[in-house]
């Protein structure tokens, strides 16, 4: 009976670790000081071909403003992956980096936790002023009507990367301008194991980017103006179905990509088994795999009709990496000078040369470097015809709950299940019930 | 503990015995007092580390925490039963698919134990009897368990994809047991993926136990129950799985445990959004606090599956003890 009981007061330690996720959240005190005014911690994202590879390029940078400033800057290059759960970590406990990297998709809703330092005019002219940065760009910072979170570090838009061996090979002769010239072009390229269109569809922030953008051109938001979820409109339901029809009804889009998430589509384009890839900022990425820069060439991403534009012509998220003050920071001073530092015409020249992405600070764009035909595409569709993700802050929530609804649809297309009207809209309306009401 | 002070105490009371001198029961109490002082730290530890964040996770249950209060989750509104009537509400998603995760589970919990159970039992009484490499087959059986997780389940996860992945390789490609690649890590079969990987991943840690227990079983037992003419079917039902019930009592418990939150297997193997095939429900409390920033709803749910995990180790200990005290009667 005691050796029972004993088993038994185990038992339910065990079952009371193993049941219980939820974890403790701290106090916090509001606003930052200067209490160690000559270290900062920065958390950057994970922009280049690796981690080692970030910590070369910005180290030298680093060195640089501590020349300058005395300041000490600790650097830790954060994985995509866990970046979103770090900065969650650091909030609920306090206790963050001063200076971090977030990506502008969740402004809105890290903004919502109170956590990082609103970017008010005193702040912006701390680092000389708002009117510097593009104001698409300042559009992905934050919630609509307040001050920003976060100040624009690097810019980025989507385009169309196309293979121009295997458009010769298929004898298309140039770049699709709609979707149906996509379809119709993939067809003709998509045999003999080859296929016309790469996809993650199985990385949900990667299917949610591509279906804002379809949602666009069909005239959906999926969210109403007063931030709240709208999914199961006719036509966010079109532009979810669109998407995952590319794989299932017209396939063009090859069944193994709907486990894929780990950038594998772009390792099929380098290897010539995939003819075009819907990307951000390839370049550096496809020449890692080996494939030379006259290989690929990179075109406006498709449109329903016509040519992109405002309005149902949207055809890019404004994609991009903003940079953050963390509140509770004890070197406030410090962490503006580095904002300061990074957002400078000649850091954001060289850093955003050395990514392949598009400055956000005006005076840095006129850069000749940013004047490559591959970066004049992007650099177009930012000022053209990019949307930013809807600013609300439930936004992060929204990449999860339709972003895995898209990858479930992918599944079943990629099984041969049927993807209807009916069951799109199942999965939207479901995805929309698990948003919190409130 | 009181197990040493009990019969002190008893000796002391018989008739013609003096009372304890003061001295004495100074001793005593240092007796007494001296296990509990030096379980104290633990105790204590126990406490800060398990006890006050299971407390916190319980008062957050009952909060409607989202983004906007996990600074200061304090601060959050009181959310009642709101967040527990959520995860109920079965004809609605959230609590449905909360449902659906939760048979998941309790299926892939009974054929995960019942494999890891079966595997390392066999293993086991096989190993029992000496032969040419035993010793080097004991030490292959245990790679599994030593291996990181996070690396093991990774490698799986390689093997398991579609195009490229070694699982396909040879069940397509070279046995031509499919008519086309299958999908591993997407879609239905994505429950044979994580039961795979899971029972490979657990069994040696059943065949480890298993081998001690049966280090314990008398060689004269069999002896006598060979002399009796009992085969070895016989000696496997009538002497070595009887002795082995009470590790099979407490090995069943953990593996179920185990089993039943793990955590590690799907999240490496499929990501943040497991497939609906193979939702656990370790993953789906976890998409629920931290992906989906509900930590509210998350915290009732997991506070649910505790009451659940209680109520089943209750049952199985109840149940468990009351056969072996009439086994022992």
């Amino acid at each position: 009976m005691r050796r029972t009981r004993a088993t038994a007061a185990s038992a339910v330690t065990v079952s009371l670790l193993a049941a219980v996720t939820a974890c403790g959240g701290g106090s916090s005190t509001d606003g930052g000081s200067n209490d160690s005014p000559k270290t900062l911690t920065y958390w950057a994202s994970n922009q280049g071909p690796s981690i080692e590879a970030d910590k070369k390029i910005l180290t030298p940078e680093l060195k640089k403003f501590e020349q300058q400033t005395g300041i000490k800057v600790k650097l830790e290059v954060i994985p995509w992956s866990d970046l979103l759960n770090r900065i969650l970590a650091a909030t609920t406990s306090g206790q963050g980096p001063d200076v971090l990297n977030i990506g502008n998709t969740w402004s809105a809703s890290l903004q919502a936790t109170g956590a990082l330092l609103p970017w008010d005019d005193k702040n912006f002219d701390r680092i000389g002023g708002r009117d510097r940065f593009v104001e698409s760009a300042l559009g992905s910072a934050g919630a609509t009507g307040s001050d920003p979170a976060a100040v624009p570090l690097y810019s980025m838009a989507y385009a169309l990367y196309y293979n121009k061996k295997m458009f010769e090979d298929a004898g298309v002769s140039g770049p699709p301008a709609t979707w149906d010239e996509l379809v119709a072009d993939g067809k003709k390229i998509s045999r003999d194991g080859k296929w016309a269109l790469g996809a993650e569809g199985a990385n949900p922030s990667e299917n949610i980017h591509h279906v804002f953008v379809l949602g666009k051109q069909h005239g959906a938001d999926f969210f109403d103006a007063d931030g709240k979820p709208d999914f199961t409109s006719d036509g966010a339901v079109a532009a979810v179905k669109q998407y995952v029809d590319l794989m299932g009804r017209d396939k063009v889009v090859a069944p193994g990509n709907a486990e894929y998430a780990q950038n594998q589509s772009l390792k099929d384009f380098a290897k010539d088994k995939t003819a075009m890839v819907l990307w951000q900022t390839a370049a550096a990425t496809l020449k890692a795999h080996g494939m030379s820069d006259d290989e690929w060439g990179v075109a406006p991403v498709p449109v329903q009709s016509g040519a992109p534009g405002d309005g149902t012509a949207v055809n890019s998220m404004v994609a991009g990496i903003n940079m953050a003050v963390f509140k509770n920071t004890d070197n406030t001073d410090g962490a503006l000078k580095f904002v300061k530092f990074m957002t400078s015409d000649a850091e954001q020249k060289t850093l955003n040369r050395t990514y392949g992405s598009i400055p956000p600070v005006k005076a840095a764009q006129e850069d000749p470097a940013f004047n490559t035909p591959a970066l004049k595409v992007i650099r177009d569709t930012l000022a053209e015809s990019a949307a930013p993700l809807p600013q609300v802050p439930n936004e992060s929530q929204f990449e999860t709950a339709v972003g895995t609804a898209v990858k479930e649809l992918f599944a079943d297309a990629a099984a041969g299940r049927p993807v209807t009207t009916a069951s799109v809209k199942e999965k939207l309306s479901e995805a929309q019930q698990q948003m919190p009401k409130k | 503990m009181t197990v040493t002070a009990e019969p002190a105490v008893g000796k002391r009371a018989l008739p013609g015995a003096t009372g304890p001198t003061p001295r004495r029961r100074t001793g005593r109490v240092r007796r007494v007092a001296l296990p509990y002082l030096l379980l104290l730290p633990a105790l204590l530890l126990e406490l800060l580390v398990h006890l006050v964040p299971m407390v916190i996770g319980i008062v957050m249950s009952f909060k409607e925490l989202t983004q906007f209060y996990i600074r200061d989750w304090g601060a959050a509104p009181w959310a009642g039963f709101d967040n527990y009537s959520l995860s109920v509400d079965f004809d609605a998603p959230v609590g449905e698919a909360l449902l659906h995760s939760f048979f998941v589970t309790c299926a892939f919990t009974v054929l995960s134990v019942g494999l890891c159970w079966l595997l390392g039992t066999t293993a086991a009484v096989y190993m029992q009897e000496s032969f040419r490499g035993r010793g080097f087959l004991r030490a292959v059986f245990l790679v599994p368990y030593a291996l990181p997780v996070y690396a093991a389940v990774i490698t799986w996860a390689f093997m398991f994809q579609r195009d490229n992945g070694l699982v396909n390789h040879v069940l397509h490609d070279q046995l031509g047991l499919t008519d086309s690649p299958s999908f591993w890590l997407i879609g239905d079969n994505s429950f044979v993926a994580l039961l795979v990987v899971s029972v490979w991943k657990g069994w040696p840690f059943a065949f480890l136990i298993v081998m001690a227990g049966l280090q314990n079983i008398p060689r004269e037992l069999y002896e006598a129950a060979s002399i009796d003419g009992a085969g070895m079917l016989q000696q496997l039902r009538r002497v070595t799985l009887p002795s082995l019930r009470p590790v099979n009592q407490v090995l069943v418990l953990v593996l179920f445990l185990w089993t039943f939150n793990d955590f590690n297997t799907p999240y490496v193997l499929f990501g943040k959004a497991a497939p609906e095939a193979a939702d656990l429900i370790s993953i789906h409390i976890y998409q629920s606090s931290f992906v989906t920033w509900n930590f509210g709803t998350g915290s009732a749910m997991s506070v649910l599956l505790l009451l659940f995990l209680l109520v089943v180790t209750g049952v199985y200990l109840a149940l468990t003890s009351r056969g072996r005290s009439a086994a022992d009667a």
